[in-house]
């Protein structure tokens, strides 16, 4: 097996004197679809984020691409969070830009194209996420569902190594989600683009993962890590049962 | 390795890495070439950017051979053969569309201000009909942010006004021998005008424009329809608190004015050898109760446009951060022509009455 393009080892993720997860360690593989899985409030958003770097986490190592993340400052850290695309779960578009701008902005900043290459660039994303007749709304005439796929549209933009999403398809109605979902399996097999997706969606994670990563809020870290049909079919815990198997406690 | 673009009878070989980089490379010959087919067998890495190259080729309707499979199927997930929206041009509006345009906007405008006094009306008479209602807490907080926490810069502004003023003047009256009466003046300028309108300045600046970001930002998160939609009218939820609170602090932060300006003004004089206890009461036998009451009239009333203009700016903010931004900006150039026009109004009133 090759060089893994994400490695986390034993990190544990504290807002302040609030420790949220312990002791996290798992790694993966280039062109691999890596799912975040548990109920809400156990952390998903908050691996993620020190995934990113937006966080510093109170122990542990985290290397993307070869680099160790946790250990980079300043400039070289800066190219390093550059070299992925991430989508938040709130979409967090800039308000200020239309729609097409807000996808644009990555490729004027990071891309020699030249302007009408970009702007057909740009709109092919937002073709991809069905969003092409919206080019010139501003975010905030957008509904909830379209904010996010935009957000996915600037994500994917510059087609990084590694995309990040945080519940690209909640708010998505299953047929655009069933989208969404085969273009990110197509991104990964063909360009082998690492996905990085926190989502709910058992439909979605067993058309999408490779391998599904379960965090747990009681226990305060990860309580499953393998395939989908592994966890369906030998769910390690009652958790992981109960989730893959919707029953309640 | 980077891509490679040869043009062969009419047939263009394309190779190599198709990426943002290589693609920057050859897309401008790509775009004026008149081959008829591309034959891109050699290309052996293409994301976004070489797709939509090839999607502009393909719109053109040149065909596209020997593309591996998995890049083929992204290219046809895009329908190559649909051709893109294209940005809509804006149409040019003529001077009399412009002219009605501008001057149904500002009738909405000035209706909307009308209909914002209204609404206040309307919850006050709720708030003297229901006084329990009233939420006291909230008003004191808000009275603790724009008045205790303004305290500080107030006195420092003041006590420089008073030593400016005092200074300025007694120069001149000097020359006549009239030191002593700086106090008059200082007393007069500081407790009829000075005092009321600075308090007023530096409140609109900070609590006005602070009203506009906080409402705003309430707005732009939905926070607003949530009360609504829960049966809490915002007036009296979030505006009138915020009224009451700022309309009793300001002349209560404008006593405090016009004592340290005094003190200031003093400082100056007893540099003059004029004793404080001589420039107080000097001061004290030209200010007239009516000066004091009115100035104090005048602050308070200062106090409530700036928090009306600030709450109605925040209710009316647009979407996203730079809408916020434009609202705190506007509450406040909106506080300080209400400041100097009434100021002015005030005035002229002042005069007719006598004061
Ligand atoms: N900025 C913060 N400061 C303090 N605690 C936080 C902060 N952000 C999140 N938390 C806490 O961390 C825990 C995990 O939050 P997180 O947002 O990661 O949950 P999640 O798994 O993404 O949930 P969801 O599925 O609802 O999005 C929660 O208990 C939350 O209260
Ligand atoms: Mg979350």
């Amino acid at each position: 097996m090759s060089e893994p393009i994400i490695r986390v080892e034993q990190l544990t993720c504290a807002y302040g004197p609030v420790t949220v997860l312990r002791d996290v360690s798992f790694s993966v593989q280039a062109g691999e679809v890596f799912v975040i899985l548990g109920g809400s409030g156990c952390g998903k958003s908050t691996l993620l984020r020190h995934l990113i770097g937006l966080e510093r986490p109170a122990a542990g190592r985290i290397w993307l691409d070869g680099a160790e993340l946790t250990a980079s400052e300043g400039a070289a850290r800066q190219a390093l969070m550059r070299g992925f695309g991430v989508a938040y779960q709130s979409g967090a578009l800039f308000g200020s830009l239309s729609v097409l701008e807000n996808v644009l902005l990555p490729l004027n900043e990071f891309t020699s194209l030249d302007p009408a290459a970009r702007e057909l660039v740009a709109r092919l994303k937002l073709r991809q996420v069905g969003l092409e007749n919206y080019a010139d709304y501003m975010p905030a005439a957008l509904s909830g569902g379209m904010q996010k796929r935009a957000a996915i549209a600037r994500a994917l933009a510059l087609d990084p190594r590694i995309l990040f999403l945080d519940e690209p398809s909640a708010g998505l109605d299953p047929v655009t989600g069933a989208e969404l979902d085969a273009l990110i399996k197509r991104l990964a097999g063909t360009l082998g683009l690492t996905f990085v997706v926190v989502t709910h969606e058992l439909a979605s994670i067993f058309a999408i993962a490779d391998r599904a990563l379960m965090l747990d809020k009681s226990a305060q870290g990860m309580i499953a890590l393998d395939t989908p049909q592994q966890l369906r079919d030998h769910p390690p815990s009652a958790p992981v049962r109960r989730f893959f198997h919707r029953e309640t406690a | 390795m980077t891509a490679t673009l040869t043009l062969r009878d009419d047939t263009l070989l394309l190779s190599g890495r198709l990426d943002a980089t290589g693609c920057a490379a050859i897309w401008p010959a790509a775009r004026s070439s008149a081959a008829t087919t591309v034959d891109a067998s050699a290309v052996d890495y293409c994301d976004g950017a070489g797709i939509a190259l090839l999607f502009e080729l393909s719109q053109r309707g040149i065909r596209i051979d020997g593309l591996s499979d998995g890049y083929a199927a992204m290219l046809q997930a895009l329908r190559p053969d649909q051709p893109l929206a294209q940005r809509a041009t804006a149409r040019r509006a003529g001077w009399i569309e412009v002219l009605g345009r501008v001057s149904a906007r500002t009738l909405a405008s000035v209706q909307d201000r009308i209909a914002f006094l209204g609404g206040i009306t309307v919850a006050a008479r709720s708030l003297l009909l229901s006084p329990q209602r009233f939420r006291y807490a909230a008003t004191l907080d808000v009275a603790g942010r724009a008045g205790a926490d303004a305290l500080p810069i107030v006195g420092l502004i003041s006590f420089l006004l008073g030593v400016i003023l005092a200074f300025q003047s007694a120069i001149p009256m000097k020359q006549f021998g009239a030191e002593l009466f700086v106090a008059n003046l200082v007393g007069l300028g500081l407790v009829r005008e000075l005092s009321p309108l600075m308090t007023a300045v530096l409140l609109a600046g900070r609590t006005g424009a602070a009203f506009a970001a906080e409402l705003g930002t309430m707005k732009t998160n939905q926070e607003i329809d949530a009360l609504t939609t829960m049966g809490l009218d915002p007036m009296r939820f979030l505006v009138l608190p915020r009224l009451v609170a700022v309309t009793l602090m300001t002349p209560l932060l404008t006593v405090l004015a016009e004592v340290i300006g005094l003190f200031g003004g003093g400082l100056v004089l007893l540099t003059l050898d004029i004793p404080l206890k001589t420039a107080f009461s000097q001061a004290a036998q030209t200010v007239a109760l009516t000066d004091y009451v009115g100035g104090l009239f005048k602050a308070a009333v200062f106090g409530f446009g700036i928090a009306a203009i600030g709450c109605w700016r925040g209710l009316r903010t647009g979407s996203g951060a730079q809408a916020v931004g434009d609202a705190a900006t506007s509450a406040v150039v909106t506080s300080l022509v209400f400041l100097v026009v009434s100021d002015g109004l005030f005035a002229l009133a002042y005069y007719y009455l006598g004061w």
